[in-house]
């Protein structure tokens, strides 16, 4: 059993109660909420006569059902502008602050949540979505919880949950150039599977972690998910507060003095014990790119997808199911699949950084006129970060459409979809079938920089071929 | 979609029911119900859609599709069973569906949570026993009598001891399942931590 973690100290810190049958009753410091997992839970507090406890520990925006064309309301999608309606309601109703459409502060949750200052440092952090694991880049314990638990925080501030165990991946040496946070993470997927983080909070070091930026860390964070792991963290440092100082919600004055006192003790003992260590080489890591349909399914750039035989027993089945569905040959090389559709976005990476990183490489270059290319920015404020910048008018020139903040294709619950088996260079998380909202069609995942090289070949690239420094 | 349905309620110490099995690793909750279905404000049609696109593209050939498994209860599951998405649409379609329990090589943790919250037992077994059920059930009805007090399957051919979390198991047999009032009794607790948090103090400006 772990002891002297960051996840040993937070859990102990908020854990309010032992319950009948060994699970803990914990106390959850931010609650994050949007419109897709909420609605049946404010239903279900109705229902049972409640009140929402601490309405000021949870915040509320709409990301995933937003149309990333035209944000006019009513929304043409009478279903999607009935949902933003009843979350509008139940914010209104519990006394919920909301950052809607327009306020400046919209956007996908995990990635405006750590912009407004709200993810902090030794917090307990939940929301009705898997990839609340983001929050965890801040040395917060955070995770996704379905839509009873989401009922249960509304009404009691808590959850029951049984405490995970703890693997720390070491992540040696720094990544080359050209390699990016999201290469680094899809390598670790692949290397431990998508179902070994089961039961496992993934505490993320080493060298190549400390190098990372804070929106990098986000990257790796998020992902955890995509390898089981419900919750995955980095122990807070100074880029940590840095990032959050003068942020709308970060504790101000003397209060952010105290602040600091308190972040600057929150970390993992050297002596801390895990219950499990794993190495990774993260000078060895290419460009990474899926093939598949798991996150799982990963290859470097200049690798073939494997033929069966070269895969474990237990990878076997799913292989089989993947070759099938993608129309991949087992030995083919990855690079040069041609790309129908290139998608930037996402809480994965859809943020400034990303943004920044892909418009370096279509600077001055035009999108192939085989492919549809598309950049949704994070949230209102990445959105309008890049405006200053320049960016849009950069995404623009090349080809790509610049469009509105939110979920997107990602998980494709607006407009924005595959049609019929195209294949998509996607800078979001899931490959798996039929996410990208065709019942056939397939995703690569890969980094927003070799999205930017794959749209502008017209094929799956090896983005340091554009890289000149 | 089946009789009307109505959702579990109170202990949970026995079920019994006709095996339904599905093969395959690493079955997402994507999969399970696709995010166009999640487009709703409360749970109710969900079961009609369970595996809507899988089972389109298998043309009646998909087991929740099968005249023989239309009465099923018992769903047999491989491994990591509900990765992805936490969305609880997946265990509210597969319970609107008519499934009652499920039995597994593995589980998802938020889909294990999820199930649980909503009164479905999930169980696991060896790889081994997973298959021996689902070779079993492909060419015969299987029905397995499952008691959580003794965390064992009994059918006429077949015996399993089941593996069930503790916590889960002792959940369901005193029917305090439903976490929201066994957290607030704790209502006391729960005030004393809020004060107790460094962080509640220094966070004025939070909102």
């Amino acid at each position: 059993m772990s002891q002297d973690t960051l996840f040993d100290k937070v859990w102990d810190l908020h854990k309010v109660s032992s319950l009948p049958g060994g699970s803990d009753q914990i106390f959850i410091g931010l609650h994050l909420i949007h419109e897709v997992t909420s609605p049946q839970a404010f239903g279900a507090l109705k229902d049972k006569n409640l009140k929402v406890k601490f309405p000021y520990r949870t915040v509320a925006t709409v990301d995933h059902i937003v149309p990333t064309d035209n944000q006019s309301r009513p929304f043409k999608d009478n279903l999607a502008e009935q949902m933003i309606e009843t979350l509008e309601n139940n914010c209104l109703e519990h006394k919920i602050r909301f950052f809607n459409i327009g306020s400046g502060n919209q956007g996908i949750v995990h990635v405006v949540a750590p912009e407004l200052g709200l993810t902090q440092p030794g917090m307990t952090i939940a929301c009705g979505d898997s990839h609340t694991s983001t929050h965890g880049a801040f040395g917060s314990i955070a995770f996704g919880i379905g839509t009873s638990q989401v009922r249960d925080v509304l009404a009691t501030q808590t959850i029951a949950m049984n405490k995970l165990k703890v693997r720390q991946i070491w992540c040696e040496n720094q990544l080359s150039n050209g390699v990016y946070a999201k290469d680094l993470v899809l390598h670790i997927i692949n290397k431990l599977g998508v179902k070994a983080g089961v039961g496992f909070a993934y505490e993320f070091a080493g060298p190549a972690i400390n190098s990372l930026s804070m929106e990098e860390r986000m990257t790796i964070c998020n992902m955890s998910i995509e390898g089981g792991a419900r919750c995955g963290y980095i122990n807070p440092d100074e880029k940590t507060f840095n990032f959050i100082k003068n942020k709308l919600c970060a504790p101000k004055n003397e209060h952010w003095e105290k602040a600091l006192t308190w972040w600057e003790s929150l970390k993992s003992d050297e002596d801390s014990i895990y219950d499990d260590v794993i190495k990774i080489d993260a000078s060895k890591i290419e460009p990474t790119v899926t093939w598949g349909i798991t996150p799982g399914q990963s290859i470097g750039i200049n690798q073939q997808i494997p033929l069966l035989d070269e895969l474990s027993p237990n990878d076997q089945l799913v292989a089989k199911e993947a070759y099938e569905y993608m129309s991949f040959k087992p030995g083919q090389s990855i690079k040069d699949i041609p790309v129908e559709v290139c998608f930037i976005g996402s809480c994965t990476n859809g943020r400034i950084s990303d943004l920044r990183i892909a418009a370096k490489v279509l600077k001055d270059k035009k999108v192939s006129k085989n492919v549809k290319a598309f950049v949704v920015p994070g949230s209102e404020k990445v959105a309008s970060k890049a405006k200053q910048e320049g960016l849009d008018q950069i995404f623009k020139d090349s080809g790509f459409e610049w469009r509105e903040p939110g979920c997107s294709m990602c998980l494709a619950m607006n407009s924005d979809k595959l049609i019929g088996n195209q294949v998509s260079a996607s800078s979001s998380n899931r490959n798996f079938k039929g996410r990208q909202g065709s019942p056939s069609g397939r995703t690569l995942l890969m980094s927003p920089a070799m999205v930017a090289a794959a749209a502008i070949n017209g094929k799956v690239s090896d983005v340091r071929e554009f890289i000149h420094e | 979609m089946k009789s009307e349905f109505t959702p579990p309620i109170g202990k949970i110490s026995h079920i019994y029911g006709q095996c339904i099995s599905l093969i395959g690793n690493d079955i997402d909750t994507d999969r399970i119900i696709p995010a166009r279905f999640l487009k709703c404000v409360n749970f109710d049609s969900l079961g009609e859609f369970v595996f809507e696109d899988d089972r389109k593209t298998l043309k009646g050939r998909h087991p929740f599709d099968l005249e023989k498994n239309k009465n099923a209860t018992i769903l047999i599951v491989n491994s990591n069973f509900g990765c992805g998405s936490s969305r609880e649409h997946a265990p509210q379609a597969l319970m609107r569906w008519g499934i009652k329990a499920i039995i597994g090589e593995s589980f998802a943790d938020i889909f294990y949570s999820n199930c649980i919250a909503i009164g479905i037992p999930c169980f696991t077994l060896s790889k081994k026993s997973i298959q021996e059920i689902q070779n079993y059930s492909d060419n015969k009805f299987l029905f397995l009598s499952i008691d959580l007090k003794n965390s064992l399957a009994k059918s006429k051919d077949l015996n399993f001891i089941l593996e069930i979390k503790e916590s889960s198991r002792k959940m369901f047999l005193s029917g305090e399942w439903d976490a929201t009032s066994t957290l607030l009794e704790n209502e006391n607790l729960i005030e004393k931590k809020f004060n107790q948090l460094p962080y509640i103090k220094f966070n004025t400006h939070f909102l």
